[in-house]
């Protein structure tokens, strides 16, 4: 095999193609590809993927350790009190499940509306869906309090003789997480196939051959294979496509379907749908732009793809600025008292009232800077303000949920909620634990779809023919 | 010349039985393309010569394939459509024996069978089984799991899921003249195609099974 073909400058700089619309720059042949994307599972490990593992690690023992004192101490060891009986648990996970939304963006809606930008970054965002959802159901499971229990939430015959009340939005939770997750993991290992079957033919190790050649099942790409591949890659599009809209209405009404002020309204589930598809976005883009460095993908991870996301970015940011406005403007238009002060008086001005400015700026200020195409190809700009939306979204749940609470009904019941060092833990420690998985996975499997890649190559190519010949 | 019998009648009888066309148990001839252009050159020249029984194995989809191997459109959907209705059907009956028969609880008056907030569930369950239908239905018709097929035995097969087109053509290949290739003819269609190497898989009298233009490039 040779080496990997630089094929423009942009391959080595990715500066310098900042004007390219191209889904890939230059035109690699299918083994110069392949060898390109399979080899960052065998490449030498590099001294900064080294050092983010060992910090990834640390964060992630300290969150088995703060899991623990959970389970054994009970949830007491929380910032949770009464009134605010739903504090970080509950905001981490709508965060989490929410970054989730971008990776069945598009790897499912975004392939079935034949957007080629998709393809190099489809498993990377799968990937990180996956990974987000893990992180997610961490915390409803220890925020039962007994979490042994947690399989009480689903239908079985118990000898209590008793079944779980379906009529409440938290079995349609647990429904509607659980699927989310399972159907992700199917789309994602239905199109990996293909490249596990690669690599078992071109891995350097026995081991590694025969480890990849047992997750590829014996794929040969015979006509039969692709063909009934191929409906059923775009079947469980179409199948999760709804799913991407479900679930984080399924979430939102966990809140919508309570009289609390704040949380009991009607916008609730397209507005927690545009927020994650806004923060998961934010996280591809934080995660994404390392990757590309770090392993050099500039020829299939071009400037068309950041000025797409960055897009993304802005379109959902509007949503959701257009979602806090028409809260706002209900808060004033349904004259009801409790409301009106949620809204007008308590989110801005009360307690935590710097919170609500700082999601502002970040949610709905910051992403405004890319009206401009320039700064939606600068890296720097796109990284900076993808950490503030995750920033913004995280303190987007803080001002739902904490805020809405600590204040409700009564003055007499009013409770400043504070987190406890064992809340911080428990997030940081999810962000290292997501950070390990996601890590692993970058070395375990092509994040970069090679045979999707090489066949979106061919089709490139075979258009251009087209266009010469018509051209002719 | 080969003859049909020269595979063993239970391989061929089994591999009749298993698979309708084009999918090949244990193929004749195999054929390398460099690109699948020339693979789908190679095709249609086999079939001006008659072969018809043939397969292809690529490392990804070959636009033109299909039609030009006569491949029909796989019926994967309908048996997801049969499993996610009736699992979702059933997630629907349940919630409503749960609720309304063996463990009706009041809250607030509201009624025991609450269409409404059965959907979520239903929904779910639906799309749940419906993913694991189309997954394990691809996998399944697609013959896999199945760790090894003779195929995998050519030397050089590795670079079939990397960048090398093969073609493959069954010892029954459906030619006029009652299942007799003529060789000679085969390798000039194949070669005249583009072919970097043919290799002959049944053993017959004529010749030994050597590679057609010195090996992969």
């Amino acid at each position: 095999m040779t080496e990997p073909e630089r094929t423009s400058p942009a391959d080595r700089d990715g500066h310098r193609g900042d004007d390219s619309d191209d889904v890939l720059l230059g035109r690699p042949s299918d083994a110069a590809l392949s060898e390109q994307l399979l080899s960052t599972t065998w490449r030498p490990l590099t001294a900064g993927w080294k050092l983010a593992f060992a910090i990834c690690l640390l964060l992630t023992l300290l969150l088995f350790a703060m899991v623990t004192l959970t389970v054994l101490r009970g949830i007491g060891m929380w910032g949770n009190q009464i009134p605010v009986a739903w504090g970080f648990g509950i905001i981490n996970f709508v965060w989490w499940i929410g970054i989730g939304h971008a990776g069945t963006f598009i790897s499912a809606i975004l392939l079935l509306l034949e957007q080629p930008w998709r393809t190099s970054i489809n498993r990377f965002t799968e990937g990180m869906t996956l990974f987000a959802v893990v992180q997610a159901g961490l915390f409803p499971l220890l925020h039962l309090g007994r979490p042994w229990f947690a399989y009480w939430l689903f239908p079985y015959p118990s000898a209590m003789d008793t079944w779980p009340q379906v009529r409440s939005a938290l079995p349609w939770d647990a429904a509607a997480v659980t699927t989310y997750f399972s159907v992700s993991v199917m789309f994602w290992y239905l199109g990996l196939v293909p490249d596990l079957a690669a690599l078992r033919d071109r891995a350097p190790t026995r081991t590694r051959r025969i480890l990849y050649g047992i997750c590829a099942l014996g794929w040969r790409g015979s006509v039969e294979q692709w063909r009934h591949h191929k409906v059923a890659y775009y079947l469980l599009a179409g199948l999760a496509t709804p799913l991407v809209l479900s679930v984080h209405s399924v979430v939102s009404l966990d809140f919508a379907t309570t009289g609390l002020p704040g949380w009991h309204s009607t916008l609730f589930p397209p507005f927690f749908v545009a927020g994650a598809i806004l923060s998961g976005f934010a996280m591809v883009l934080v995660l994404i732009i390392p990757a590309r460095r770090v392993f050099r993908l500039h020829n299939v991870i071009t400037p068309r793809h950041f000025d797409a996301m960055a897009k993304m970015l802005l379109i959902t940011s509007w949503i959701v600025t257009y979602s806090y406005l028409v809260e706002i403007f209900m808060g004033w238009y349904s004259a009801d008292r409790y409301e009106s002060y949620q809204y007008l008086h308590n989110r801005p001005f009360g307690w935590y009232g710097w919170a609500f400015w700082l999601m502002m700026f970040c949610n709905c200020v910051a992403t405004q800077l890319f009206w401009s195409r320039r700064m939606r190809r600068n890296l720097t700009a796109l990284f900076a303000v993808a950490l503030l939306v995750n920033l913004g979204m995280w303190l987007e749940r803080f001002e739902i949920i904490v805020v809405s609470l600590a204040r409700d009904f009564l003055p007499s019941a009013w409770h400043l909620f504070v987190p406890t060092w064992v809340d911080l833990g428990i997030l940081t420690g999810t962000l290292g634990f997501f950070g390990l998985l996601f890590l692993l996975f970058l070395r375990v499997v092509p994040f970069v779809p090679v045979a999707e890649m090489k066949q979106m190559r061919s089709e490139l190519d075979a258009h251009a023919g087209a266009r010469e010949e018509a051209a002719r | 010349m080969i003859r049909r019998g020269a595979q063993p009648a239970h391989l061929a009888a089994r591999a009749r039985q298993r698979s309708a066309p084009p999918s090949i148990d244990q193929p004749a001839v195999m054929a390398e393309f460099a690109s699948g252009p020339a693979l789908l050159d190679g095709i249609r020249a086999l079939r001006d010569l008659g072969v018809s029984r043939l397969d292809a194995f690529t490392p990804y989809e070959v636009a033109g394939l299909e039609p030009l191997l006569g491949v029909r459109r796989s019926r994967l959907p309908w048996i997801a459509l049969g499993i996610g209705l009736a699992f979702g059907g059933a997630a629907y009956l349940l919630q409503w024996w749960i609720n309304v028969i063996d463990y009706p609880l009041n809250i607030g008056g509201r009624p025991y069978h609450s269409a409404p907030a059965f959907i979520p569930i239903t929904f779910e369950m639906t799309v749940l089984f419906a993913a694991a239908a189309a997954l394990i239905s691809a996998l399944v018709l697609g013959g896999l799991p199945r760790l090894w097929h003779p195929v995998f035995e050519i030397a050089g097969f590795e670079r079939a899921t990397i960048d090398r087109f093969w073609l493959a053509i069954a010892p029954d290949h459906g030619a006029p003249d009652h299942g007799v290739i003529d060789r000679a003819r085969v390798m000039a269609a194949l070669e005249a195609a583009g072919a970097l190497r043919v290799v002959w898989l049944v053993p017959s009298g004529d010749a030994p099974a050597a590679p057609l233009a010195g090996g992969a490039p």
